[in-house]
């Protein structure tokens, strides 16, 4: 498996070496790096050649790192049927940047890039109905960002003298309990005044 | 003879239309009674899991895949745990295996009754579903057997399972297995000859095996277009590698063939059940990493560090670390897959669930199109679409 998987990632590499960023494999699973202009033709390239087979496109969704300036990943998994392998392949986008559409090779790929721009705000250049997918008509912002509040901003009820919904800012009975169980001790380097003296690498 | 102006018509087909199997909003453009485009709005029972995921430490995230598809939850659960599972590092104990293997399975009887009686009811018949729930009932109380409750299980658990099974019961699941032939022939009798379930079954909803896959077909959708591939023989997890069951495919990939690939389906899983109650080793069900498991209630009445670990579990949780992994099962709809991204805390990072039917109800508008208004309801109930998977 995993032999197999590094001959296909270094061939990929070497036939597409001008837009694959990076490859690696972790815990068995392929995954590449690409550049984003150039997803469509490493999409079709993984479709159609003899060596990858990867005729289903199983999943397409987005990854938030606030802190990075390209902060979204656009991940695709794929499938081999024919070689039984899977790749992930992965681009970089940021709000303002479309990433282009693989409609045009898998038309399953619809579906899931409308859910990205309606959870992320990631926009896809060319695509054919790029409306939202998950939220309500009318929704507003991207509830998957990592910036966005779990409990959102706004709530809808029924208004009994109006006879229709309406939308009221979000108002909580009792404070939102985010619990923080992360033990303060755990993982954190102790630093100790004067310890960088010792990295710093100047002898004295 | 004056010329009339000949207008299509929009039609809305739901959110509450009882075939519509849930809230599926389809916005039918209709050219008299035959479909031009079929627009389904999904959405409307978005609960946000995967963002409330990111906010619950691994072991609370279980009970929110119990909600997804919950006409056989337990495989929902299944993905998640063999995903963290991998990101961890650990395999669960060969009984752990066993039993989620044979739950798996009676998840999938579980679903596949359903959705036959659920088809056949859309499409006119009525008996298949009273005589169908009765088995789903005496299946879920397998389950509330094994874990308390009846439907959300909780108990597919990251390193195993929650609990082991109490004596006797897999006696009666043997003789469950061994009485329920005898339903799924009177099924049988009922619907596959039936000329009125084959008129409007047959060659209604064609896909091909090229078009399924450009689709994003998988599971008994993907198999009823004649492609062989079922993700328990090609990338076997738990126990699946070491049980000996067919595949059944169809090959015209119209309704009647999913319908008929699913009734196999289900005979082909009471032989793996029967397998794995007659292989199922002794010993332990979970993980015997205290870091990972919670240690047994009668070890805290006496061990000042169990307590320790029971504490530290249920707070903070135990911390996974950082990777990514894209996780598949073949849940009864199809492959269900987890994309789970951990940052190295006890919290996921991201946490992508792939459902195989949002795939397949995105190709409604492909099936459809052509077909009359009431192949609509052939169409969808074939596809087995639930929507607490489709919106999650």
């Amino acid at each position: 498996m995993d032999l197999a998987l590094r001959d296909l990632g270094e061939y990929v590499q070497a036939a597409l070496h001008e837009v694959v960023l990076s490859v690696d494999i972790d815990r068995d699973e392929l995954m590449l790096t690409v550049r984003r202009e150039a997803i469509v033709r490493v999409l079709s390239f993984l479709r159609d050649d003899v060596n990858c087979q990867f005729k289903q496109l199983m999943d397409v969704c987005g990854v938030d790192y606030p802190s990075r300036e390209d902060r979204f990943d656009v991940v695709y998994n794929l499938l081999s049927l024919t070689h039984n392998l899977r790749i992930r392949v992965k681009v970089q986008t940021d709000e303002r940047t479309p990433v282009p559409t693989v409609t045009g090779v898998f038309s399953s790929a619809g579906w899931w890039e409308r859910e990205a721009w309606d959870l992320y705000g990631i926009m896809f250049r060319d695509h054919p109905d790029l409306r939202r997918m998950l939220s309500d008509y009318g929704f507003e912002g991207h509830a998957l960002r990592k910036d966005f509040p779990l409990t959102g901003y706004v709530e809808v009820r029924w208004d009994d003298e109006q006879k229709r919904i309406v939308y009221e800012p979000v108002k909580l009975m009792q404070d939102f309990r985010n619990f923080d169980f992360l033990s303060p001790w755990e993982g954190v380097q102790a630093l100790l005044p004067g310890d960088e003296k010792a990295k710093s690498g100047e002898k004295r | 003879m004056a010329e009339t102006q000949i207008k299509n018509f929009t039609l809305n087909f739901g959110p509450q239309h009882p075939s519509a199997h849930g809230v599926l909003r389809l916005v039918l453009e209709m050219d008299g009674e035959t479909i031009e485009r079929a627009d389904p709005h999904v959405g409307l029972l978005h609960r946000g899991t995967e963002k409330l995921i990111e906010y619950k430490s691994y072991q609370q995230a279980v009970p929110y895949f119990d909600r997804l598809d919950y006409v056989s939850p337990q495989n929902q659960e299944h993905a998640f745990a063999l995903a963290v599972e991998k990101l961890l590092g650990v395999e669960a104990p060969p009984r752990g295996q066993y039993i989620r293997t044979l739950y798996a399975e009676i998840g999938r009887v579980l679903n596949h009754i359903f959705t036959v009686c659920a088809f056949a009811m859309d499409i006119g018949a009525m008996t298949p579903m009273l005589w169908g729930f009765e088995q789903r009932e005496i299946l879920m109380e397998f389950c509330e057997r094994v874990c308390g409750a009846r439907l959300h299980m909780n108990y597919f658990r990251p390193g195993g399972v929650s609990l082991d099974m109490p004596a006797g019961l897999a006696e009666d699941i043997w003789a469950w297995t061994e009485e329920f032939p005898k339903c799924l022939e009177d099924l049988e009798e009922l619907l596959t000859e039936n000329r009125i379930f084959k008129q409007r079954s047959v060659d209604v909803g064609v896909i091909d095996a090229a078009q399924a896959l450009d689709w994003g077909f998988s599971g008994p959708c993907l198999r009823a277009s004649g492609v062989a591939w079922d993700l328990r023989k090609a990338q076997p997890y738990d126990a699946y590698d070491r049980v000996e069951f067919d595949v059944p495919i169809g090959k015209h990939g119209d309704c009647y063939d999913r319908y008929l690939v699913r009734m196999y389906e289900m005979r082909e899983s009471l032989k793996i059940m029967q397998q794995c109650l007659n292989e199922m080793p002794s010993g332990p069900v979970r993980v015997d990493d205290r870091k990972i498991s919670a240690p047994p209630r009668a070890e805290m009445k006496h061990s000042m560090e169990a307590l320790i670990h029971h504490f530290k579990l249920y707070t903070e949780g135990y911390h996974v670390p950082a990777g990514e992994t894209y996780t598949v099962v073949e849940a009864p709809k199809g492959e269900f897959g987890v994309y789970l991204v951990s940052d190295g805390t006890n919290r996921p990072y991201r946490c992508k669930i792939r459902t195989p039917g949002f795939a397949h109800l995105q190709a409604m508008d492909f099936l459809c199109r052509g077909h009359m208004l009431a192949d609509v309801v052939a169409v969808l109930g074939s596809l087995d679409i639930v929507f607490g998977e489709v919106d999650r």
